[in-house]
């Protein structure tokens, strides 16, 4: 039992120093942010990598989800014969959940996982230090065009994956189940307004600074070879995906009971 | 000219509990070349990085012209380390740039010259340790040798005041280690450099040293110009110096 207590609180205080080192990255992250002109050319590139890379997997995601949500409320609609409202229910499970979270979900295994393991090799090589050692920030040059990038591209690419994900719907709605394209178009847009589509994105800059933010500090953690870069690239993911969750429970509860 | 260029005070590092520098003192003149020799995992590299200010000591003081390096972060430390040229033991290059981008990073980084100037300082550089021609080739294209030198190319490229070399001749051949020694010599006769010299090829020590300390179990157990270390009477650095499998180095481990 006393064992047990021990392990547990030692789990806890493990835990805190954890989210202890992440702010303080954060934070410094933030500092570097205003303290310096960005280098441009690293932001760009980070962007090619996050966004427009993460496209056809985004794509793909949003596509099958979307006809899946399609697919299995009929199964219920259809008893009541209320299929028209499918296209309304795609459109607003997509904007204001799925969408937002899928697409955070994918870009932290693809690009938060690269980001990992590239920081990781650069720290076990050495890299970081040499960069240090020539009076380059690491903060600066390798945080903060990521830090950046995921903010610009994360929001992009869950409007883009919105958009997919409703097309999915459309495509079972006018195809499977026979709806009227024009009817299927008005009813997913008639009931979307503004605030479904920002209660979406307002997550995505949280879940984006989450990627970014783990995926460099497990690369900055990392030690102990190309085992050590395996290592905290699985950590990397599994520890955005659960902070991705969590600050999406959260934000839902919140705008739950505020709006 | 014998002032003091680098004093280590009594550093002391522990990583996870296992000490690895206990109350370490050296002095390093400056304009000298001191090379510093230990056996493998005996704490050599991580002596380097205290003195560039990578790591900071449990405890103990670094004074790089008089300035306690260990209280000081930032922009002031940065103006110290411009004056530093480092050679890591794997290189460490980007592998993200290519040589020539890498061997000018800090002068590009710090826009010390324009472009054009720039491009003749990293030919330079390359010229020096005999790579001549290969600014656009990216360093997973090249040879661990190869790497080491272009590592020294950049760690030379903005001619820093202090240059420090972990094991420049490991994993060259004996004809190129030679080219980088000489080199070694030149940049601190040319350029009055001081240099720190982690090896344990006691050729090599012995042809660039001005003085030579060894490094054993976390302290500094003997200083000397060449001729006094090849003289000495300590029976630990004989051991060492003459690469000799029995003696006191490895009675000692045997004990543990
Ligand atoms: N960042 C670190 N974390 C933990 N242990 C380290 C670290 N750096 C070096 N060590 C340990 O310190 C010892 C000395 O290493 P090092 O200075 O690299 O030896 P060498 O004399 O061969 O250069 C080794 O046992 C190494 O495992
Ligand atoms: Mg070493």
């Amino acid at each position: 039992m006393r064992d047990i207590l021990l392990q547990t609180g030692r789990r806890f205080i493990a835990f805190l120093q954890y989210l202890g080192g992440l702010t303080s990255l954060s934070l410094l992250t933030l500092i570097w942010l205003f303290a310096a002109p960005f280098k441009w050319k690293y932001v760009i590139q980070q962007m090619k990598k996050i966004g427009y890379d993460s496209m056809p997997i985004v794509f793909l995601v949003a596509l099958f989800t979307g006809i899946v949500l399609a697919l299995q409320s009929a199964y219920q609609m259809q008893k009541i014969s209320a299929e028209m409202y499918i296209a309304s229910l795609v459109s607003l499970s997509m904007t204001r959940e799925l969408g937002p979270v899928l697409t955070a979900l994918v870009v932290a295994g693809r690009v938060g996982a690269a980001i990992t393991a590239e920081l990781g090799t650069m720290k076990v090589t050495e890299q970081i230090d040499a960069l240090e050692a020539m009076a380059a920030p690491p903060v600066q040059h390798l945080v903060v065009p990521r830090f950046l990038a995921s903010i610009f591209m994360l929001p992009l690419l869950t409007i883009y994956a919105d958009a997919i994900g409703i097309f999915g719907g459309y495509l079972v709605g006018v195809y499977k189940l026979n709806l009227s394209s024009s009817i299927y178009i008005n009813m997913s847009f008639d009931p979307l307004v503004m605030k479904d589509l920002m209660t979406g994105l307002y997550k995505t800059f949280f879940f984006a600074a989450i990627i970014a933010l783990v995926g460099c500090f497990e690369g900055f953690q990392t030690e102990g070879g190309a085992e050590g870069v395996g290592l905290a690239t699985t950590r990397s993911v599994v520890i955005s995906f659960i902070l991705i969750i969590a600050t999406d429970c959260l934000f839902t509860v919140l705008f739950y009971f505020i709006f | 000219m014998t002032t003091i260029m680098i004093d280590v005070v009594n550093v002391r590092k522990s990583f996870r509990g296992r000490p690895v520098l206990r109350s370490l003192n050296l002095t390093i003149k400056r304009g000298e070349t001191m090379v510093i020799i230990g056996r493998s995992g005996c704490g050599k590299s991580v002596l380097l990085k205290h003195i560039v200010g990578l790591l900071k000591p449990d405890s103990g003081q670094v004074l790089v012209g008089g300035i306690d390096i260990t209280k000081i972060h930032g922009r002031e430390l940065d103006k110290i380390r411009l004056k530093f040229g480092m050679l890591f033991q794997g290189a460490a290059l980007f592998d993200s740039l290519t040589v020539g981008e890498n061997v000018g990073f800090l002068l590009n980084e710090h826009a010390l010259f324009g472009p054009d100037e720039i491009t003749r300082k990293v030919a330079e550089s390359l010229a020096h340790v005999g790579l001549s021609g290969i600014e656009h080739m990216k360093p997973a294209e090249l040879s661990g040798g190869m790497k080491k030198r272009v590592g020294l190319a950049r760690a030379i490229c903005h001619n820093p005041e202090v240059i420090f070399y972990d094991e420049p001749t490991t994993g060259i051949d004996p004809i190129m280690a030679d080219v980088i020694n000489n080199l070694i010599v030149a940049l601190n006769k040319k350029l009055n450099t001081t240099s720190i010299v982690v090896t344990h090829d006691m050729v090599s020590a012995y042809k660039v040293a001005t003085r030579i300390a060894m490094l054993y179990e976390g302290a500094i157990i003997a200083v000397g110009n060449p001729d006094e270390i090849r003289a000495t009477d300590n029976p630990v650095v004989r051991q060492f110096i003459t690469g000799a499998a029995e003696g006191p180095i490895t009675e000692a481990e045997q004990r543990r």
